[in-house]
């Protein structure tokens, strides 16, 4: 008998690896993309060099950042999985195994304790998990590494709810003029709308999960992702934030109701290096890692 | 226009450089965080000199990802640079009492950072960011590290000896020059009409 918790450890350190090491398809395709259709020599060096570095990552299966990022997992646990808080415990075990052998940077610092060197906060938060509970039988792990750089320019304001859906997309535009050349561009965009201050913040996290170009099954809402994707190329960002080449790849929103008092409005921008992977194993073990 | 330099940089070749010139640097440069600004600066507060000698050298926002080999030498894994706009803080300060050759980062730096640069002769320029392991294959030997335990792998002290490092896009030059604020006053003049226009 296969012990589960050793394959889901496993499972998740592979994960990590390959988030650190290799970019989603489609992202490394926006960005050769992006290179050819840049004009002005400013921009076009600066991603032909993300490229070239690209390259080498998956190459050498090397991090292709030194900012190996936060560690979060979005786990959906099935009610036959055969286990259920030992997959908390393993997925912790495979940050510091991940740490150790990828090498990941050591980003988890204790405020008074300093830096754990092990990705594993003290006090039980990092990595941090979204857990949900679906039917079947399998346990499904996305490893989602944040860099610290994209992180800082994140931002949620409490819209008053008058101003509507005008002062959602007001406050996205502001949130990523803001961001400005300062988080790695060109950036993806997360936004979550609705819920309370914290959810709309883990749903805009969770809206970058969304491959690129691939937009909300609600009609109304892939529209306004579309319509906020063009306004955002016209801040001119630019590749590094020089002014030259694509500003933002693509946005992505996920709504949830909301308090009639309250429009919390969440924007969570990634960096040219979106890194996510995943993989779904099923209750003898099996695995199986989702297209990348 | 394109520049080879090697630490320590002398003014007079700071000077000849513009604002969107491309910069090569070979010699020693040195990583410094927002934890390293500040503990440089404490030490000169108490009239103790830090471990290392900044002056016309480049010294590198990164935080890499490091790997013992087998024979218990330090290498580089990763070493592109961090946004340095957390730096803008004390960097003047840092500039006015190290005078260092040249700061490397990304994301543009501010007012204070342009002001120091052009009185004591100092330049800024971006690595691309993320580009970390262009960078790692530039750096040749990891000759020293100070401050790891306290600090830990990101914040700490790597003095780095490089060839060739870049390529090195000058954002800010010595005679008040800031492409980023250009680039920025373009993003803030663009932000306005699409709000108007919404």
């Amino acid at each position: 008998m296969m012990d589960i918790a050793q394959v889901v450890e496993e499972t998740a350190a592979k994960l990590l690896e390959i988030a650190a090491t290799k970019l989603p398809s489609e992202v490394k395709e926006a960005l050769i993309k992006d290179e050819k259709d840049t004009e002005g020599s400013l921009g076009k060096s600066q991603l032909k060099a993300i490229n070239e570095n690209v390259n080498l990552a998956e190459t050498f299966i090397k991090p292709m950042c030194q900012d190996t990022g936060l560690v979060s997992f979005f786990v959906k646990i099935g009610d036959k999985f055969p286990i259920k808080s030992k997959v908390k415990t393993a997925l912790i075990k495979a940050t510091e195994k991940a740490t150790e052998k990828v090498p990941l940077r050591p980003n988890a610092v204790d405020m008074f304790e300093g830096n754990t060197k092990n990705n594993v906060g003290l006090r039980g938060y990092v990595p941090w998990f979204y857990f949900d509970l679906v039917e079947g039988d399998k346990c499904e792990i996305i490893a989602m590494p944040k860099g610290g750089g994209s992180s800082n320019v994140g931002k949620m304001k409490m819209v008053p709810p008058g101003k509507g859906i005008k002062g959602v997309k007001e406050f996205v535009v502001e949130a990523v003029a803001a961001a400005g050349p300062l988080a790695c561009p060109p950036y993806t965009v997360g936004v979550g709308v609705g819920g309370g201050e914290d959810m709309c913040m883990n749903l805009a996290k969770k809206a970058l999960l969304r491959p690129l170009y691939q937009y909300h099954e609600d009609e109304n809402i892939a529209l306004i992702e579309k319509e906020l994707k063009d306004i955002l190329n016209r801040l001119e960002i630019g590749a590094m934030g020089l002014g030259e080449g694509t500003s933002v790849f693509d946005v992505h929103m996920e709504f949830a109701a909301r308090h009639p008092a309250s429009l919390p409005v969440g924007v969570v921008i990634s960096c040219w290096a979106l890194r996510h992977a995943g993989a779904t194993i099923d209750k003898e073990g099996n695995v199986e890692f989702h297209p990348h | 226009m394109e520049y080879h330099l090697t630490t320590p940089i002398p003014p007079e070749e700071l000077k000849k450089i513009k604002i969107g010139d491309v910069v090569y640097v070979t010699g020693t440069v040195v990583t410094a965080r927002d934890e390293a600004h500040l503990k440089a600066l404490e030490l000169h507060k108490e009239g103790k000199q830090p471990p290392v000698d900044f002056q016309g050298i480049g010294l590198f926002h990164c935080g890499p990802v490091m790997k013992k080999n087998e024979q218990g030498e330090w290498t580089v894994v990763a070493a592109g640079p961090t946004t340095s706009a957390r730096m803008e803080i004390f960097q003047d300060e840092f500039i006015k009492v190290f005078h260092p050759g040249m700061i490397i980062g990304k994301g543009g730096m501010g007012a204070r950072t342009t002001k120091a640069c052009q009185e004591e002769t100092c330049i800024y320029g971006y690595f691309t960011g993320g580009a970390a392991l262009l960078a790692a294959d530039r750096i040749k030997k990891v000759k020293d590290v100070f401050w790891y335990e306290e600090l830990g792998m990101p914040e700490c002290l790597w003095n780095f000896e490089v060839e060739e490092f870049g390529p090195l896009t000058i954002t800010i030059d010595t005679h008040g020059g800031n492409l980023t604020d250009e680039s920025k006053k373009n993003i803030e003049a663009n932000k306005e009409k699409i709000l108007q226009e919404l």
